[in-house]
């Protein structure tokens, strides 16, 4: 009896999987991390365990409820987990960080299919659903943790005249969400992912371009520019959730569109909307266009046009 | 040229690269299957019990878009039974059992060429067809009538799959016989312009090709990224003139005639000896084989015998492969022969022939940041699930050659070479019914 095995070409694969992609999201988090911890104390790692925990147990028990395939080996909800924890204030109370994590996997990912199939990204929307949703966390999502921070955020600092160090943002030093204040561990984690080929850079670079020119354009000076730029939740969300694959669009100009079309919003929401940080529903609005986004930016067919 | 096709970087693995080809000796029998070629199979000449001779016909053409089929041994005919192909449809095949002498037929002597349809005709009866792999009849590629309209040639020496080599080795090998190709060539088709087109990780078969471009200046090479699918026509003939293939097209629409170098090759040694394609130069290689070659096999002989010239197997094969792993046809059987368009017999173990276990899209874009013709393959899966042929259409899944990098890219292991080939058979169906409707009207 013959073993041979019957099956159509291509016969090899690259050695890129799901899971190892996670697991590259995972490692490029890790300097923001640990960031965070330093710059925020111990209580940043036991946020992010809970975050992490829940969103796996979350997308456990509803692949075991709904009898689907187990998926929480390709560590997609250790992703949204750690995406989840990193961008809430360090002292959320801890139950509301599992509401959140159980949120977002639960109704953003796995209700829309499970993985590669929700249309807005889930870390986001658990943290917009957080916002809205628990008082307190609106409150506190920025709330005075590092002695050299004279009590607001940068933002709300700027938004009210006053000025803030570079190096202070650079190094994270400021009030914030546990990961998204250190610039420099943020930006390392990025390079790691372009470096393995991860991302690719249209979508922070425009995203970021975009915030900075449009913040001079309001504030017509390019030091302040750039303190809003390396401010609030901008590189965390540029670099690891604008990225997101299944929330954004797939072609290089859709990217380009998605992180020009967040950034203009951000700076929308910022210097006038309610909220002093606008990324988290920008990116949440940009995920709404991009399928068209992929539309419009469809390839032509070499040889053939689209008819 | 404005910017490179994407592709993929694949692990090369041409280890036998510089192995000259060994001869095999004679087999103890051959069986020549009547369909080896794009057309309609050849018809069997002989019956059981006839003695033939190496290049002695066997099966006539069946129309003008077949080709004929030579015996590669001396010997008596067995049997013309039918046997089933590696695409599963049987197909009459003439076994012959060797007497192990090789005798070359005495009939055979070089054909008399001396015009357009000299050299045509002797292309055809050459026996030769698209030796890349695509099998089609290179008398039919020729045969363009009216040779005003060839600006180039382009010859193929890309030879992009991982593991085959035997391109190379022909480029290496047999260059005077691609030089003497495209000087027939040059002579017959009017060409004016050659461009022989080589990754740029063959840097024995570049210098030999060089040599014939120094010779002769109207032969270009021109070295070409290795990346995959270099060798595919339609990027071939962008990369080396810029011209695009519009879909549905053929080169010679943007006045391209592209060959295979081993097709050359063979070609010029009919012109020259008489003796028709008869032997092929494989590449016999995998982590089941021992012995890793490049051999010289008589066309018809049974795989199992060619392996068994190459040490044998090193652990149980579980997957063989007739050509490249990108786009090779899988095996079901050694029983089954070697084939005018094989260019190598791949065989893996266990650990390489498990495919990687599929899940969910989790639409990263790889698939289409890699389609070399800018296709989305993730589009395509999605309108083949939903059945929508309309958009099919509009994705142009007709366009895709099946080259397998979205496949080979996805993270999630997805079939998408698959899907693509089922949805080109959805949109061929709604065109046909589509049509039918047409016409009832």
């Amino acid at each position: 009896m013959s073993k041979l095995r019957i099956s159509v070409s291509p016969h090899i694969h690259s050695p890129v999987t799901t899971q190892r992609i996670m697991l590259d999201m995972i490692i490029a988090l890790l300097p923001a991390l640990i960031a965070g911890t330093v710059i925020f104390g111990l209580r940043a790692l036991a946020v992010t365990a809970v975050c992490a925990a829940v969103c796996v147990l979350s997308e456990f028990i509803f692949n075991k409820i709904c009898k689907k395939e187990l998926t929480i080996n390709d560590l997609s909800a250790v992703v949204t987990g750690l995406l989840l924890a990193l961008s809430l204030p360090v002292n959320v109370p801890l139950w509301q960080a599992a509401v959140g994590s159980a949120f977002s996997i639960i109704v953003v990912k796995c209700l829309f299919g499970g993985i590669g199939q929700n249309f807005a990204n889930p870390a986001i929307t658990g943290r917009v659903f957080m916002l809205v949703t628990f008082g307190s966390l609106a409150n506190a999502a920025y709330p005075e943790i590092v002695d050299t921070a004279a009590g607001a955020t940068p933002l709300v600092t700027l938004s009210q005249g006053g000025s803030v160090e570079i190096t202070d943002l650079l190094l994270g030093l400021r009030g914030g969400a546990i990961g998204e204040t250190c610039t420099i561990a943020l930006i390392l984690g990025g390079i790691y992912l372009l470096a393995r080929k991860v991302i690719v850079p249209h979508t922070p670079v425009a995203f970021i371009v975009t915030v900075f020119l449009l913040s001079f354009a309001v504030t017509l000076d390019a030091y302040s520019a750039l303190c809003y730029t390396l401010s609030g939740g901008l590189f965390i969300s540029a670099i690891f959730m604008a990225t997101d694959y299944s929330t954004t669009p797939l072609t290089k100009w859709g990217k380009v569109i998605f992180g020009i079309g967040a950034g203009a919003l951000t700076v929308l929401i910022r210097f006038w909307g309610v909220y002093p940080e606008g990324v988290s529903f920008a990116i949440l609005l940009m995920n709404i266009l991009s399928p068209y986004i992929d539309k419009w930016t469809a390839k032509k067919p070499f040889g053939g046009v689209a008819k | 040229m404005s910017f490179l096709l994407h592709g993929v970087h694949l692990p090369h693995r041409k280890n036998t690269a510089d192995m000259e080809p060994v001869r095999m000796s004679a087999p103890s029998k051959i069986i020549l299957p009547m369909s080896m070629h794009i057309g309609a199979p050849a018809i069997p000449c002989v019956k059981a019990g006839d003695h033939v001779d190496v290049g002695t016909p066997v099966g006539t053409p069946n129309g003008y878009v077949s080709s004929p089929i030579y015996s590669s041994v001396s010997g008596t005919v067995k049997k013309i039974e039918d046997i089933l192909l590696s695409s599963g449809k049987p197909c009459p095949a003439v076994i012959i059992e060797s007497d192990g002498l090789m005798t070359p037929d005495p009939n055979i002597v070089p054909p008399q060429v001396n015009c357009y349809d000299d050299f045509i005709s002797a292309v055809r009866q050459s026996g030769v067809v698209g030796l890349g792999g695509a099998g089609f009849p290179t008398h039919v590629k020729l045969d363009v009538k009216d040779i005003s309209r060839i600006q180039e040639l382009i010859i193929n020496g890309a030879e992009c799959e991982p593991y085959i080599t035997s391109d190379t080795r022909t480029m290496i090998d047999k260059a005077h016989e691609i030089e003497n190709a495209v000087s027939v060539f040059e002579k017959y088709l009017g060409i004016k312009k050659t461009i022989i087109g080589i990754e740029e990780n063959k840097k024995k078969a570049i210098a030999k090709m060089q040599e014939i471009s120094k010779r002769d200046p109207r032969v270009e090479v021109k070295i070409l990224p290795s990346v995959y699918p270099q060798g595919g026509e339609k990027v071939l003939v962008y990369h080396t003139t810029g011209k695009v293939i519009p879909a549905g097209k053929l080169p010679l629409d943007v006045g391209c005639i592209v060959c295979n170098c081993t097709t050359m090759a063979a070609v010029s040694n009919f012109i020259k000896t008489g003796m028709p394609l008869v032997t092929k130069c494989i590449t016999v290689e995998g982590s089941a084989v021992k012995e890793p070659k490049n051999v010289i096999v008589p066309i018809g002989t049974p795989i199992s015998d060619v392996f068994e010239f190459c040490g044998g197997f090193s652990e149980e094969p579980h997957k063989i492969l007739y050509g490249g792993p990108m786009m090779g046809i899988s095996v079901p059987d050694t029983s089954l022969p070697v084939l005018k368009n094989t260019n190598a017999l791949l065989a893996f173990g266990k650990k390489d022939a498990v495919r990687p276990r599929s899940t969910q899209c989790i639409h990263c874009g790889l698939c289409v940041s890699h389609c070399p013709v800018n296709l989305s393959p993730v589009g395509i899966a999605r309108a083949y699930k939903s059945g929508d042929a309309e958009a099919l259409l509009k994705l142009r899944v007709d366009i895709c050659m099946e080259c397998g990098c979205c496949s080979y890219v996805c993270p999630a292991k997805r079939p998408l070479v698959e899907t693509n080939k089922m949805s080109k058979t959805l949109l061929r169906e709604y065109m046909n019914a589509q049509k039918a409707k047409e016409g009832a009207k």
